[in-house]
């Protein structure tokens, strides 16, 4: 076990997949010489060398779709877009051929690729360095889409995807590159060293797709969530002092659908908390699910706190951001019924 | 402050519309063996004056003419006639399945017979196209692809082997170095460079060739396509495949007037050729020309093939509502099997005899083809590929939801 972040613990991922697999290739824009706008890929190009490791023009489409030709060709490349704010201009590629490769030729062909893009807001980033764009990968039959939010799941979860015979969409919530953060914003920043989700093994570990994990175990209600808001939620349980079970989805679909029903017909109540915007965000489908398997266990209906549906503002960042003051106004309410 | 003429927005339009005959003279035509033929190391620079001219090698009389006239002997000139000959008796049959109703839909390439028949044949094996629709001659130029498949791929039937997911035409056939085709346009420009890319990168010997329209260059992905051909000097040729036409749109509409798709090339860093696809030998020296350079480590070659969609778009199409009707037989670049057969029995390797028994042959064979697929059932009859296998292949392993899905499906199919 080492102390890492998760920017390390990603790099450490790539690390281990460029040594184990040939076939592992990874670029994109700054992400060669540089080592990446967060550092995230540092040293790999110095070790593996630039045709493993290497820069990119500034072109999404391009990335993703040159990814998928490697990918054809029998390559599993991991490839970066410098934020999810920017992966619209590769959406084509994504959607159109990534997604649908294996089921259009029957097999024939495959995109065994993995892309990763930092997400999510709480750093004053503004319309385009903050978004959280996972329904509209959700939504795609084909792909799936992950995100960890922590640097022990980081790595086990990006070993695993890059694994994956099917297409990742790696979500990375840069709020927790370099430790967890659970809304208070004007707190002290917490480093992962002073974390136990900090302490990651060395070589080789996975965490397996579509499963999710217990956060932390409580009794009166469910919190189904994932990314930075795992920490807002366990900060809102304590400062309610309400009993919440929280799941990290971890893998956001497809999803460990038993956990999640096993955990509400648990505690009868449901809270799902993301980042992105409300209306068609990942929560709908969510409360869906919820409602349809959960239906004669629920004593409350199921409560959403998300993002206003708005674009991410600049100046009023902590006025949008589902903070713990909202979601624990929302643990009391549901709670109250 | 003075005021000039008020500004006018300026829409491309064709000379030619129904009723009114093309003015051909915007094509830029060379005469044959007139284009000279560059070191294979050139570089892309260089290429400049072969983005605004035209490679031909057949003249009017059928002779093969200049540097670019192919090592090829008449064995390998008939296997090209007889490819082309193949394809057109083949999209002749399946057009005329189209209106009998036993497919849905089909793409002809009529007129087009020579570029990707020709191609084919300068690849080796193992190298991989990244077709568009309009590449059925990259399958049908070869001997190890059954004819009785594509069909059964076009049927949609028991025996296709997309298991009807793909519209007709829309083949994947990785053994022949055919990528699967997708209807999205150009996507697999950037593809292609990518597979190239991968190629390199594994130190492999192989190539990628990648295809595109004239109406399809305007998509972003032939931009990033040059852009990481040339930044990562890919081993790929770049087929631009201009028939003049998307769908009623005119090529100039497409960004073709006043210059050619192959100057995007030469801008973007890339070695150009623009080359008569009319001109059996012309492709075949061209293709041999930019596979020669990518395989050499020498970088990606753009070529553009100036040609002519002598058919409909697609049977849901009617170009007699946007061009002149009889626009093909002014084409100045004319009809390439003709001319390709002109050349042969020039030399002595074919006669007009040959060529009518061979279209008869063709002809035959393609009909038993569909004869036989027609015994693996159509979309009609209702002989496909059972529905439950519309959930495969959507994820490697088939995840909890969509196994509930099928069983629901299932349950429903039953009740």
């Amino acid at each position: 076990m080492t102390a890492m972040t998760m920017i390390q613990a990603l790099r450490s991922a790539m690390d281990v997949m460029l040594e184990r697999d040939d076939n592992v290739v990874i670029y994109g824009q700054d992400v060669g010489y540089f080592g990446g706008v967060f550092r995230c890929t540092e040293g790999l190009q110095a070790k593996y060398g630039r045709s493993r490791v290497f820069d990119a023009p500034i072109s999404e489409g391009g990335i993703v779709g040159s990814a998928i030709g490697m990918g054809a060709y029998g390559l599993r490349p991991v490839v970066e877009v410098q934020f999810a704010d920017y992966f619209y201009p590769a959406y084509d590629q994504i959607v159109s051929e990534a997604a649908r490769l294996r089921f259009r030729s029957a097999g024939d062909f495959s995109a065994p690729i993995t892309i990763r893009m930092p997400c999510g807001g709480g750093i004053y980033g503004g319309q385009t360095h903050s978004q959280s764009p996972e329904a509209l990968f959700t939504h795609v039959c084909g792909v799936r889409t992950v995100m960890p939010s922590n640097p022990r799941d980081a790595k086990g979860l990006l070993i695993a995807s890059i694994e994956n015979d099917d297409p990742v969409i790696f979500l990375e919530p840069k709020r927790l590159y370099n430790g967890p953060f659970d809304g208070h914003h004007d707190r002290p920043l917490i480093s992962w060293s002073a974390h136990p989700l900090g302490e990651v093994p060395e070589g080789y570990y996975t965490v397996p797709l579509e499963s999710a994990k217990v956060f932390r175990p409580g009794a009166d209600l469910t919190v189904i969530s994932y990314g930075t808001m795992v920490f807002v939620s366990e900060a809102a349980a304590q400062e309610t002092g309400i009993d919440a079970e929280i799941i990290d989805l971890r893998s956001l679909w497809p999803l460990d659908l038993e956990t999640l029903v096993a955990s509400v017909r648990k505690t009868g109540r449901c809270v799902i908390v993301h980042e992105a915007t409300r209306t068609s965000g990942f929560g709908a489908e969510l409360t869906a699910l919820v409602q349809e398997h959960c239906f004669h266990h629920l004593e409350a209906p199921i409560e959403r706190v998300t993002g206003w549906d708005t674009p991410y503002p600049h100046a009023q960042e902590w006025a949008y951001f589902p903070g713990p003051a909202r979601v624990g106004a929302a643990f009391r309410r549901v709670m109250e019924n | 402050m003075s005021q000039g003429a008020p500004l006018r927005l300026h829409v491309p339009e064709p000379t030619g519309r129904p009723g009114r005959e093309t003015d051909f003279s915007y094509l830029h035509i060379s005469r044959a063996g007139e284009v000279r033929r560059p070191p294979l190391e050139a570089s892309p620079a260089d290429t400049a004056d072969l983005a605004y001219t035209l490679v031909r090698v057949l003249d009017d009389e059928g002779r093969a003419v200049g540097p670019w006239v192919p090592e090829a002997d008449a064995a390998l000139l008939r296997r090209g006639l007889v490819a082309m000959m193949k394809t057109r008796a083949f999209d002749a049959r399946m057009l005329i399945a189209q209106r009998q109703k036993k497919i849905s839909f089909y793409m002809q390439c009529l007129g087009e017979e020579a570029i990707a028949t020709g191609h084919a044949l300068a690849l080796q094996q193992g190298d991989m196209c990244f077709p568009t629709y309009r590449q059925q001659g990259l399958l049908l130029a070869r001997d190890d692809v059954s004819m009785v498949g594509m069909i059964c791929e076009l049927m949609s039937n028991e025996r296709d082997p997309l298991k009807g997911r793909q519209l007709p035409v829309c083949y994947s056939m990785k053994r022949a170095g055919f990528f699967s085709v997708s209807g999205n346009l150009a996507t697999q420009f950037i593809q292609a460079v990518g597979w190239g890319m991968a190629s390199a990168i594994k130190g492999d010997t192989r190539i990628a060739s990648g295809w595109i329209g004239d109406g399809a260059t305007a998509e972003s992905d032939f931009h990033t396509a040059l852009t990481f051909a040339h930044v990562y000097r890919a081993p790929v040729i770049l087929n631009v495949v201009n028939n003049q036409w998307a769908i009623s749109t005119f090529q100039a509409i497409a960004g073709g007037e006043a210059t050619t798709f192959a100057a995007r090339g030469v801008g973007c860093g890339i070695a150009s050729l623009r080359v008569d696809g009319n001109d059996f030998l012309a492709v075949l020296a061209a293709s041999r020309w930019a596979a020669a350079r990518a395989r050499g480590n020498l970088g990606p070659t753009l070529i553009e093939w100036v040609t002519y969609r002598a058919g409909a778009h697609s049977t849901s199409d009617d170009p007699s509502r946007y061009r002149p009707a009889d626009d093909w037989a002014h084409f100045p670049l004319g009809d390439p099997i003709p001319r390709l057969a002109q050349h042969l029995i020039g030399i002595g390797a074919w006669s007009q005899q040959e060529h009518e028994e061979t279209q008869a042959k063709l002809e035959a064979e393609v009909n038993a083809a569909l004869k036989e697929a027609e015994r693996y059932g159509s979309l009609a009859d209702g002989h496909l590929a059972g529905a439950a296998t519309m959930f495969e292949d959507v994820y490697k392993d088939m995840p909890a939801h969509l196994k509930r899905q099928r069983e629901q499906m299932q349950a429903g199919v039953v009740s």
